[in-house]
């Protein structure tokens, strides 16, 4: 089945009736498999066992990034390629974006408290996640505000194209900002060369939030193909009385 | 050609006539600027030195605010009487529309917050040479508030309750340019930062704002109408 298959919205609901239960499956067994490997992973020699919180907060931060991509992509879905069920997904993406960027900046809140001893520091990758926080709310506020759902993803898809430039703008400037204004450094903390024995339940915790991710993606782009079907079903009825 | 630069001109009169006539005209923007910084002693007290450390940040942040707030009208009126659609029908591009309507804000409320700038920034007890440097990165850098704005603006025409939701979307992206102004601004004082490197990062920033809010604010307003 072809990709332009899916742009009617029957067949792509009976793709996903098919698929949802293998996906959930796949999902809480990757789940079970990650955790457990969380459990079983050793101590870090500097943090001891708190170090068990970047298995739930790292695979949230790739994640918080990875979706706005996603959106992305199904922006230029919407404005280029004018595929139908494009701002279907954009739309179903950004709570869980947020959720999941959400999640990442209250986990290293928790996990800095211990470790760097304050709940918040304004070093440039904390600042930059707070600013996609914020633009992934102003995007679901967009959302909600136009009523025509083909307007309101036209002007969404926009939006998400302009923030998804912006980020690495938003990063890269918040690293300017953060050297000239605090020259003093921040406590670093596992670097990229951590022990392979942490690494690789790292890796399937994030493949198990990936699959969470795309689970719960179709299973809200289903609830809003249906939501679109009973909105044009009630606006029929109202135009025949 | 000639008739575009005709068409661009008259499009230029119109918006600085009716942004100098209509609410107060340009000046509402410098009474607002005005407001904001009386209103930052009441809050973190009268402390000079204090103030004077902080002061190009509470001015650039009230450039910022002036400027945002009243950007979210630039389209909004013009789609109410039914202009909007006619440009968007003629044969000039939108984006060089947007562009002119852009300029013709910043000349009309963006301009004069720059003007304003050393004289409300006797206020916060800047020094002369601070003075000079927060009015010349705002300068270089209310243009590309300006531009990231109206995209936010073009968001915006569509929107009956937009209130806040304008701002909030159109923020975020303004943040690099006010980390660099107020970057240049202190790196004019003195300090370790030469005065080039931000300033010349902050004229990037408005010079890509130039060419990237004129497009997506076309798109927005093509695409966005029904």
């Amino acid at each position: 089945m072809a990709l332009i298959d899916l742009a009617n919205p029957t067949r792509f609901l009976a793709l996903v009736e098919r698929v949802l239960p293998w996906l959930v499956a796949a999902t809480v067994l990757a789940f079970a498999i990650g955790l457990r490997g969380a459990f079983l992973a050793p101590d870090d020699y500097q943090q001891g066992a708190t170090v068990k919180i970047m298995y739930i907060h790292v695979p949230n931060a790739w994640l918080s990034m990875a979706v706005w991509g996603v959106m992305s992509l199904a922006a230029l879905g919407t404005l280029v390629w004018r595929h139908p069920l494009a701002d279907v997904a954009a739309k179903c993406a950004a709570p869980l974006g947020a959720s999941f960027t959400f999640l990442a900046l209250v986990t290293g809140s928790l996990w800095g408290r211990p470790m760097w001893g304050t709940y918040w520091v304004w070093d440039a990758r904390l600042t930059s996640v707070l600013v996609l926080f914020l633009m992934y709310l102003g995007l679901i506020a967009l959302w909600r505000t136009i009523d025509d759902p083909a307007r309101a993803g036209r002007a969404a898809a926009i939006l998400t194209l302009v923030g998804a430039v912006n980020l690495p703008v938003i990063r890269f400037s918040v690293d300017w900002w953060n050297t000239l204004h605090q020259p003093a450094s921040v406590f670093r903390m596992g670097g990229p060369t951590i022990d392979v024995s942490l690494l690789i339940p790292l890796f399937v915790m994030g493949i198990a939030f990936t699959l969470l991710f795309l689970t719960l993606h179709l299973a809200a782009m289903r609830n809003e193909i249906m939501r679109r079907r009973v909105r044009t079903l009630l606006l029929t009825q109202a135009e025949r009385a | 050609m000639t008739a575009i630069i005709t068409a661009l001109a008259a499009l230029f009169t119109r918006d600085a006539r009716i942004a100098i006539r209509i609410g107060g005209g340009a000046m509402i923007g410098v009474l607002f600027f005005l407001t904001v910084v009386t209103l930052v002693p009441f809050a973190i007290g009268p402390d000079l030195a204090l103030l004077r450390r902080i002061g190009p940040a509470i001015l650039w942040l009230g450039a910022l605010l002036a400027s945002l707030l009243t950007l979210d009208r630039l389209f909004a009126s013009d789609h109410e009487d039914g202009s909007l659609d006619l440009i968007l029908m003629g044969r000039i591009p939108m984006e060089i529309v947007v562009l002119t309507k852009a300029v013709a804000h910043w000349v009309t409320t963006g301009l004069p917050l720059v003007v304003a700038s050393p004289i409300l920034g006797l206020f916060l007890n800047l020094e002369p040479v601070a003075l000079g440097s927060t009015a010349l990165t705002l300068l270089v850098g209310t243009p590309a508030l300006t531009f990231i704005g109206v995209v936010g603006a073009a968001l915006a025409v569509a929107l009956r309750r937009g209130g806040l939701l304008m701002p909030v979307m159109v923020l975020p992206m303004t943040i690099p340019v006010l980390i660099f102004g107020v970057a240049a601004t202190n790196a004019g004082v003195g300090g370790t930062v030469p005065f080039a490197t931000p300033f010349t990062i902050l004229c990037a920033l408005t010079l890509m704002s130039a060419v990237i809010g004129p497009f997506a604010a076309a798109a927005t307003l093509r695409h966005g109408m029904e």
